[in-house]
Parts: structure tokens; C-alpha cells; sequence
């Protein structure tokens, strides 16, 4: 009975003793989806969050980093409780993260009680970009009605006239739709939202696309369901009748499984991996040499995370509980990002540049995006005036 | 601009025809989901019915039939010889995994089934990943079979899915002569009405077995291969599809093949029909944005209402399996 005990208390001994004597560590929390097919975007924001640490030698502000990984397998309640877990129990500093917009809706309210520091690296749910936007949230990513809104500009460059519209049932579906619709200024002749994320069979609602005429298609269908949905788009035959237009749909991700699918479907992005700016060239090659793949939005927008954060505790001298301070740095953007500069609106949602771009087949064989042109500058999202933040 | 006229279309908008034309499409949709649907229930009815087994590893077979067909389509660099190849992979793997890891369940609660066959679900899962890696595959369609055929004019239906419902309904009418013309199917089907009696009769009842779980693991892995190209090949692909298998076998019978046949349609075409028109029939009542919102939810439902409702007045199913 005893013997246990001394044994316990003298690792605990050993556990403290280092602690006690080590310099104090930034605790980052960070959760994406690490399970099931979207585990790929996961993987692909981990590997770039791990590879700016790196390109940090490991350290933000000149503090060594220790980062806890939580997988929400898509589901607000799993991503409500790693929330809770990562702040209630492992006091991290900064949460990292959040693919979904209703994941980051369910986790909204933990994140804003505790004050805790966010950077939001994918999801862009409207909520947030308006009354529900906190000083202590910031976003690397967009809002989700900004994309959307890109390509319905371009849609109208394009003479498009009427269009179908079709994404997912949730928060960001219908923020997209509705995204299209702010800019579009033809006709929308139906519009269609899918049961999610369980429905990858879209055959009933392509007949209904095809019967209802239009000039185009616009679809949002982000990770593997674009796969699916690109792919069922060409079996139907409509590639060729009525032109396809879509929102993180094609991505880097889902480009190598789509191939000759994916020629000449244009899309709307904030970041492509082409963009000619110094910090984005190092980014994309040191990826691909250390991961032996093409980085995707997700990941570059998780990367520009962790130069957001190491401005942040650099500004404060390592000083983590100055949260004030390290949020005045962090409303500056002071950082070269791999998008090219950007600074954060009222609500902390960039103001940015977004791009045309398009599928290519590469030199080697294989394929890759490329930027086609600038669609729309320094661009805002239309939620900030609900914003209280001025 | 518009490439379409070429392909004969008639003008914008439609009239009654289109109408009429539309809904014949969405009914070739909720077919073609029913012949998916068949193929998995087929396998599934048949060890429960038989063996008496709540298999919920039957989804892994199907994912294994689309894996092993997208493996071997890229090794021979032909779809059929990949597809022919993954059917036979998937049976020896049905066996294989009956003969491991089955057997022991036999006779045991359904309990014990449903945690032991959910183990293996998630061994599958993870077995999967470690051979193949968690970004999934892609099995991709003879470029000619990325079209769609006019079946009667004014009726454009994706060429791949015509192939699918074909190539169902030939398994479908070999499943019936298996079952019912030959000496394999009578014990079968002795095997579904009262197994103790057949095992009583000197019928080897272990093989009779082994053959039936490789047979159903075929027709799972026959769906996974036949559906690959369309959803893509996934990890966890199989879990979804395998609830709706499950309803059809409830609604169709436990035991009864036809039942399944039938069942498999109906599913098939209410979910699909739901799909197609409530958006716009809730439209007409409610605002867009609800009726958009509400659709799918409702939709989803219909089926399990449908199952709700057989469970309540006719508890063995459409077609029940003779009594046991």
C-alpha cells in the first residue's frame, strides 16, 4: 500500500521539478477534424501549423510551444466539449482551429466566456463576423459570405444570366447561398440545400438543376463531398451544357482525386498556392518538400496563425495574461502573410483580396491551381456593421 | 453559349411534358439508390435470416469491395478486370473474415452480435487506413461513360447510373435462380424457414454457412464497387448506407430476398422523390429560406416513418420469410 504511494508522489516529484525549473510554455489548443475522410483537411492544417512552428525554431515570442490536437469529427457537441477541455482543463493559452462553422458556432460561447485567445483558421460563419463577434476571437480565414460573393461577381463578368445554386444544410450552406446571391445580379432559378453530412448522392437534386435550365451551376461542397460532387456533376453529362461555379469545392486537397474533373471548373479563394509574395514561396516549397504535397487553403491559413500568435506574445514580451495588449498587436495584422498583406476589419475578419483561380495539368503530369486574376480588392465582409466592436 | 440546344433540348421552361419528363428522371434516381440499396440488403437478409447474425460489419465489405476495386482498376488499368477482381477479393475476404471471427458469434445473444460485428467495423476502419491512408481513393469512369443518354426523347439520364441499375437487375435475376433453381438456393432457403431441421438432415451447415457470408460479403462488395465511382472511396463509407440497408430489410422482411427486391424500390424512390419535391411543395407554404432548411430534414424522415408505420401494422415485414 505504501509502496505504490512513494512511488506515485516521487513522479510526481519528478514531473514538478522540471516544470517548476523550465521557463514558462505558450499551451495552444487546437481543434480540426483528425477522424474520418475529413481527417485530410485536418492532417493538412496540422502539418501546416507544425511546419510554421517550425519555421519559428519551435518558439513564439521566445517562448517554447506546446500544442494540444483535438479531433471534432465534424460535430458541434464532440467540438463544444474538446472546446471546454482544452480551457476548463488544460488552460491553454490560444485555441487554434475550426473547420466548421457550426462546430465554431457551438464552441462560440465557451471561447468568448473565458476570454480565451482565438484564431479562427477556417470557419467563417456569418454569427461571428456580426452581433456575436468578440475581441478575443480573430479570424485568419474569411467570412463566409465573402467567397461566394467573389464568384457571383465573376458570374456576372461572365454574362451569366440565371443560375441554380446548390450546397449543404448548415450554418455555412446557407451562408454561401445566400453569400452568391448579395453579388449575383441575374436570376436565381432554384436553389437547393443537402441533407449534411451524410447525403453524397446528389442525383436528385443535378435532374432538378438540369430540368431547371440555367446558365450555371454554382455549388458549395468543401473536403470530400466536392470530390463527389464534381465527379457526379461530369457523370450527369452537364459538364459541357451548363458551366459549374463554386466555393471551396476544388481545393488542393480534393484536386489530386477530381484530375481532368476539375479543368476548367473556376473558383473563388483568398489564397492560392501560386501568389507571388516572398512569405507564400516558402511556405508552399518547404511544404511540399517536407509533407510530398501541394498545401491547401486551409493549411495556409492555419500557418498564417502562427505568425499571427508570435506577433502577438512578441508584442507583449512573453507576458501571456496581457490579453488587452496582445489583442491591440494582434488588430494590427503585423505579420507578412502568405495571402499577401491583409489587415482585420472592426470585427477581426480580414479585409483581402480575393482570386479567380483554375485547375491545370502540371509539367510533371500531375495538376495543380493557379491563380487566373484578381476578381475583387481589399474586400469586407457585409456583416461588420452588426459588429458592437468599432 | 448554349451547348445544350445541341443535345436537342427544347426551348426554356417547361410545360406539362417537361414535368411529366422530370418526374420520370427522379424516379430513375430513386431506382437506381434502390438497386444500392437491394445489393446491400440482399447480403444483409440472408445472414440474419439464415444465420440468425446482426452483422454490422456488412459495411466494411462494401467499403472493401470499393478499395479492392479501385486498387486492382489501377494495377490492371481496366475497370471491369478491377471490378471482376475486387468481387472475387471481397468473397475470399466474406470467407476469411466468417471463418475468424464469425463463427464464434453464432448461437450467441444479438447483443453479443452487434458489439462483436461493431468491433469489426472499427478494425476495418482502421485496418483501412493503415493499408490504404486515411485521403481515401478515387475510381475513375471510361471517359465515354461521363455522358448522359437520351432513354426516350427528352429524357437525359447519366449513362453510368443506367449501367448500375442494368448490372443490379442481372444480379438480381441470378440471385433468384441461385435461390430458388438450385439445390444451394432449397438449402438456403431451408435454412431461412428452420435451421435446426436442416442442420438435423446431415447438411453440412458450417459450409452452408461460410458460402452464405461470402456470398452476402460479394453483394456488399458488389455495391461498393459498382457505387465507388460515383461517391468516391472512403473510409467509414459504408456506415450510412448500411442504416438504410437495415430499414429495407425491416420493411421488406427479415429473411426474404423479394422483400428486400421490393423494399430496396420503395426506400429508393421516397427517398428520392422526397428530395425532388418537398423543397418546392414546402415552398409554396412557407418562406424559402425555411422550406430550404426544412426539406432535407423532412426528407430524411419519410423513411423511417415508412418503417415506423410497418413495424405497427405488419411487424414481419412485407414479405415475411416463412415462420421460423
Amino acid at each position: 500500500m505504501i509502496r505504490p504511494l512513494i512511488a506515485g508522489a516521487a513522479a510526481l516529484a519528478l514531473c514538478a521539478g522540471p516544470a517548476m525549473a523550465q521557463q514558462k510554455t505558450i499551451k495552444i489548443g487546437f481543434i480540426s477534424t483528425f477522424s474520418g475522410p475529413a481527417a485530410a483537411i485536418g492532417n493538412d492544417m496540422r502539418n501546416s501549423f507544425e511546419l510554421g512552428l517550425d519555421h519559428m525554431s519551435r518558439k513564439l515570442g521566445g517562448l517554447p510551444v506546446e500544442v494540444i490536437y483535438e479531433d471534432d469529427e465534424i460535430k458541434p457537441e464532440v467540438g463544444v466539449q474538446k472546446t471546454q477541455k482544452l480551457i476548463e482543463s488544460d488552460h491553454v493559452d490560444f485555441i487554434v482551429g475550426y473547420i466548421w462553422s457550426n462546430v465554431l458556432l457551438a464552441s462560440l460561447k465557451p471561447l468568448v466566456d473565458s476570454k480565451t485567445m482565438t484564431v479562427v483558421t477556417n470557419a467563417g460563419a456569418s454569427q461571428l463576423a456580426g452581433e456575436q463577434c468578440s475581441p478575443y476571437v480573430f479570424s485568419t480565414s474569411w467570412n463566409n459570405d465573402q467567397t461566394p460573393a467573389a464568384i457571383g461577381t465573376y458570374m456576372n463578368q461572365k454574362g451569366v444570366k440565371t443560375a441554380f445554386l446548390m450546397g449543404p444544410n448548415y450554418a455555412a450552406g446557407k451562408d454561401m447561398l445566400n453569400g452568391v446571391q448579395t453579388t449575383f445580379k441575374g436570376q436565381i432559378v432554384g436553389q437547393e440545400l443537402t441533407r449534411w453530412p451524410d447525403q453524397l448522392d446528389f442525383s436528385a437534386e443535378l435532374s432538378k438543376a438540369r430540368a431547371a435550365k440555367p446558365d450555371a451551376i454554382f455549388a458549395f461542397y468543401p473536403g470530400g463531398a466536392g470530390v463527389q460532387f464534381v465527379t457526379q456533376y461530369a457523370q450527369s453529362g452537364l459538364k459541357g451544357q451548363i458551366p459549374l461555379y463554386t466555393a471551396f469545392t476544388i481545393d488542393d486537397l480534393s484536386l489530386p482525386r477530381l484530375k481532368d474533373l476539375a479543368i476548367g471548373v473556376p473558383g473563388a479563394q483568398e489564397w492560392v498556392n501560386d501568389l507571388p509574395n516572398d512569405a507564400n514561396k516558402k511556405f508552399v516549397a518547404d511544404f511540399k518538400a517536407k509533407y510530398k504535397a501541394s498545401p491547401s487553403f486551409y493549411g495556409a491559413q492555419t500557418y498564417d496563425a502562427v505568425a499571427l500568435i508570435n506577433s502577438a506574445v512578441t508584442a507583449v514580451k512573453g507576458d501571456l495574461s496581457n490579453k488587452d495588449g496582445m489583442r491591440k498587436e494582434m488588430e494590427k495584422a503585423d505579420f507578412k502573410s502568405v495571402r499577401g498583406n491583409f489587415r482585420f476589419g472592426n470585427n477581426h475578419i480580414p479585409i483581402q483580396n480575393f482570386y479567380l483561380q483554375d485547375a491545370d495539368k502540371t509539367a510533371d503530369g500531375g495538376y495543380a491551381l493557379h491563380t487566373v486574376s484578381l476578381i475583387v480588392k481589399d474586400d469586407q465582409d457585409k456583416f461588420h456593421d452588426k459588429c458592437s466592436m468599432k | 453559349m448554349d451547348a445544350r440546344d445541341k443535345h436537342g433540348h427544347d426551348a426554356r421552361g417547361r410545360g406539362c411534358d417537361g414535368t411529366m419528363l422530370y418526374f420520370i428522371e427522379q424516379l430513375l434516381n430513386g431506382v437506381q439508390l434502390g438497386m444500392l440499396l437491394f445489393l446491400l440488403a440482399a447480403g444483409l437478409t440472408l445472414i440474419f435470416g439464415i444465420m440468425d447474425l446482426v452483422n454490422l460489419a456488412h459495411g466494411s465489405l462494401y467499403m472493401l469491395g470499393a478499395y479492392f476495386a479501385a486498387t486492382f482498376a489501377t494495377l490492371t488499368g481496366s475497370f471491369v478486370l478491377g471490378a471482376i477482381l475486387a468481387l472475387a477479393a471481397t468473397f475470399v475476404s466474406g470467407v476469411a473474415l466468417e471463418v475468424i471471427a464469425i463463427r464464434p458469434l453464432y448461437g450467441r445473444s444479438h447483443l453479443d452480435h452487434v458489439l462483436g460485428t461493431f468491433g469489426l467495423l472499427l478494425f476495418f476502419n482502421e485496418l483501412v487506413r493503415l493499408v490504404w491512408g486515411p485521403a481515401g481513393m478515387t475510381l475513375s469512369l471510361p471517359s465515354e461513360m461521363l455522358t448522359a443518354v437520351q432513354i426516350i426523347p427528352g429524357v437525359y439520364y447519366p449513362a453510368y447510373r443506367l449501367v448500375i441499375i442494368a448490372a443490379t437487375l442481372a444480379v438480381a435475376a441470378l440471385l433468384y435462380i441461385l435461390v430458388m433453381r438450385t439445390r444451394l438456393g432449397m438449402l438456403i432457403r431451408a435454412g431461412a424457414s428452420n435451421r435446426e431441421m436442416v442442420g438435423a438432415l446431415g447438411v453440412n451447415i458450417k459450409l452452408l454457412y461460410t458460402l452464405v457470408f461470402g456470398l452476402g460479403a460479394a453483394l456488399a462488395g458488389f455495391a461498393g464497387l459498382m457505387q465507388a465511382p460515383i461517391l468516391t472511396v472512403q473510409i467509414g463509407m459504408g456506415e450510412n448506407i448500411l442504416i438504410l440497408a437495415f430499414v429495407v430489410i425491416i420493411i421488406g422482411g427479415i429473411g426474404s430476398i423479394r422483400g428486400a427486391f421490393v423494399a430496396a424500390i420503395v426506400v429508393g424512390l421516397i427517398d428520392t422523390i422526397g428530395r425532388a419535391f418537398l423543397p418546392d411543395l414546402l415552398r409554396a407554404v412557407l418562406n424559402t429560406n425555411t422550406a430550404l432548411t426544412l426539406a432535407p430534414a423532412l426528407s430524411s424522415m419519410s423513411i423511417y416513418m415508412l418503417m415506423a408505420g410497418i413495424l405497427v401494422f405488419r411487424p414481419e415485414g412485407l414479405f415475411p420469410a416463412a415462420s421460423k
